[in-house]
C-alpha cells in the first residue's frame, strides 16, 4: 500500500517529467490506481516504482494514462438522454447553430450518442461537437468512430430506454468483433486534447457535457473547472454532469437551474 | 483483541463508520436491522450492497421507509456525518477521503462488482484505521473478503453474518475462511453488536 507522502512525491515528478498536475485530484481514488499499478507491475518496492516513472518516458506515459479511468458507454444513463431528447434539443432547435462542447469525452461514445440525437431531431447538420480529453489515445480511438461489437446489445437496449426507436444496427456497419459508425455521425466532430486544469475557456456553447470527470477532482478543482463552465456557457444554456455529480456545493449554482430529477442545469442568471 | 476493545469503554478511538457490504439475500438482514437500531447512532452507517444497475434506484427508498435514521444515496463529495446511513449509489464505487467526504469512481468493475464492497473497505480502512467496524453479509460472490482483511489490518473490527442464517451463504463464509473475522453472527446478535457500538461510543 502506498503512503500519502508517496502519493505526492510521485504527482509532483508527474507535473515536473510530464507537466499533468493531478495533485487536485480526489486522493482515494488516485491510491487506488496507483496500488493496482503497483501490484500489476510489481514493483519490490515504492522506490523501484518511482525509480521507473522518473527514468522510463515509455512507462511514464503509460502510467500517466492508467491513472485516469477511462470508462465510459453510449447512452449511458438512458433518463438522462431521454431528457436531452424531450427538453433540452427542442430548446435549441431554432437556433441558426448548435454548438456543444463534450469536456473528458473519453473513447467517445457520449459523442456518438450525442450525434444520435441530434441526427433524429434533424439538427446535426448545424450542430458542432466539440470533443475534448486530457488524453490523446482515447482521443485518437473516438475520431475512428470504432467501437467493440461485444456491448451493442446493452447499447441498443439504452437506446430504445433513452426513447430511440430506430433500428439501432442501422448507425453502423459491423465488422470482426468491431463496429463502425457511419460517417455522417462524426462529421459534426471536432477532436482536440484540452486539459480541464490547465487549459482555458475555448468558445461559448448552447449544451457542455461533463460527466464522470468531475468526480475525479477535489473540491476546489472542481468549483475552478465549473467557473471555467460557467464562462463557456451563454444565457439559457445547458451544464450536463454525471449522475452522481452535483452543482450543490458550488457558487455558480445560483446562475442556474436544475432539470430535475436529472443531472442538467439551464443557465438563467 | 477487538472483542475486549468493544467491552472496555476505556477504548480511545471512537468508531467512525460501520460498513456493511452485501449481496444476494442482504436485505433481508439490513431492512431488520435498520428498522430497530436506536438513533441517535455516534456514527456513520455506510451500506454498499450489489445490485442493478438503475439509477435513483428504489433501493433508498425501501431503506429509508423502514428506519427513523435519515438515509442518504451519496452524492460525489457529500460529507459523511455521523448518524446517518450513506448509500452506495448503483454504478459506482464508494470511497472516503481524509478530509471526512466521500468520492465517487466509475472504474472498472471488482469482483464483477459496481459499486464494490473490497473498494469502500480498504478505503474507509485507509482513513478510518481501528475506528472502522466491517461487517458482511449473505452473497454469492467474493466481494469483501480483501476488504474486512485490509479493515483488520488497520485495526478495526471485522463481523461477518453466520452463514447458516445467510440466504448465500458464500460471502460471509469466504471472509470467514480467507479474512481474520472477529465476530460471527445472526441478525438479533448483529443488531445487539451495532447498538452496543453505538453505547461504547457514548461512553467515550
Ligand atoms: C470516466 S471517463 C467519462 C467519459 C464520459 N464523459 C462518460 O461519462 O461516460 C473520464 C474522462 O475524463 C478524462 N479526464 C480526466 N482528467 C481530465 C482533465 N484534467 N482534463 C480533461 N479530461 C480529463 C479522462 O481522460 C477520461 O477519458
Amino acid at each position: 500500500m502506498i503512503e500519502e507522502e508517496q502519493v505526492t512525491l510521485l504527482l509532483n515528478d508527474i507535473l515536473e517529467l510530464y507537466g499533468y498536475d493531478f495533485t487536485h485530484y480526489s486522493r482515494a481514488s488516485l491510491k487506488r490506481r496507483i496500488n493496482r499499478l503497483w501490484a500489476a507491475d510489481r514493483f519490490p518496492s515504492f522506490a523501484e516504482l518511482r525509480y521507473r516513472v522518473r527514468s522510463d518516458a515509455g512507462y511514464l506515459k503509460r502510467f500517466v494514462e492508467e491513472l485516469t479511468v477511462n470508462v465510459t458507454e453510449m447512452f449511458r444513463d438512458p433518463s438522462f438522454y431521454k431528457c436531452l431528447r424531450t427538453e433540452v434539443l427542442p430548446t435549441l432547435a431554432a437556433k441558426p447553430f448548435i454548438r456543444i462542447w463534450h469536456a473528458g469525452c473519453s473513447t467517445g461514445e457520449e459523442v456518438f450518442s450525442m450525434a444520435i440525437l441530434l441526427q433524429e431531431a434533424g439538427l446535426l447538420h448545424k450542430s458542432l461537437l466539440y470533443a475534448t480529453d486530457l488524453n490523446p489515445d482515447v482521443l485518437e480511438s473516438a475520431r475512428k468512430g470504432i467501437f467493440a461489437l461485444a456491448p451493442m446489445p446493452q447499447y441498443s437496449e439504452n437506446y430504445q430506454l433513452s426513447g430511440g426507436n430506430r433500428d439501432f444496427s442501422l448507425y453502423y456497419t459491423a465488422n470482426y468483433g468491431y463496429v463502425k459508425f457511419n460517417d455522417e455521425l462524426a462529421a459534426k466532430m471536432v477532436f482536440s486534447t484540452h486539459n480541464l486544469v490547465s487549459d482555458h475557456s475555448f468558445n461559448e456553447f448552447d449544451l457542455i457535457l461533463c460527466r464522470n470527470v468531475l468526480i475525479y477532482f477535489d473540491k476546489e478543482l472542481q468549483e475552478r473547472v465549473l467557473r471555467l463552465f460557467d464562462e463557456s456557457l451563454g444565457p439559457l444554456s445547458y451544464l450536463a454532469l454525471g449522475s452522481r455529480e452535483t452543482l450543490k456545493l458550488s457558487a455558480i449554482r445560483l446562475n442556474y437551474r436544475q432539470i430535475t430529477p436529472e443531472k442538467i442545469w439551464r443557465k438563467i442568471g | 483483541m477487538a472483542e475486549n476493545r468493544l467491552m472496555q469503554s476505556t477504548a480511545n478511538t471512537p468508531y467512525k463508520a460501520v460498513v456493511i457490504g452485501g449481496s444476494t439475500g442482504s436485505l433481508d438482514v439490513l431492512l431488520p436491522v435498520l428498522s430497530v437500531l436506536k438513533p441517535p447512532l455516534t456514527f456513520s452507517l455506510v451500506v454498499v450492497v450489489h445490485r442493478k444497475n438503475t439509477p435513483n434506484s428504489p433501493l433508498a427508498t425501501l431503506l429509508s421507509v423502514k428506519t427513523t435514521l435519515p438515509v442518504r444515496e451519496v452524492d460525489d463529495k457529500d460529507v459523511m456525518k455521523p448518524g446517518c446511513v450513506y448509500l452506495a449509489p448503483a454504478d459506482y464505487h464508494l470511497l472516503v477521503e481524509h478530509d471526512g467526504t466521500f468520492s465517487l469512481d466509475d472504474s472498472e468493475k471488482i469482483n464483477f462488482s459496481r459499486p464494490a464492497i473490497d473498494v469502500t473497505f480498504e478505503s474507509a480502512a485507509d482513513v478510518y484505521g481501528a475506528g472502522v467496524v466491517g461487517i458482511l453479509l449473505s452473497g454469492a460472490n467474493a466481494d469483501g473478503t480483501r476488504g474486512l482483511k485490509a479493515i483488520k489490518q488497520a485495526g478495526g473490527i471485522t463481523v461477518a453474518q453466520q452463514p447458516a442464517t445467510a440466504q448465500v451463504a458464500y460471502m460471509p463464509q469466504q471472509a470467514i475462511d480467507n479474512a481474520a473475522v472477529d465476530r460471527v453472527l445472526d441478525v438479533p446478535e448483529l443488531i445487539q453488536f451495532i447498538n452496543q457500538l453505538n453505547e461504547a461510543n457514548q461512553a467515550l
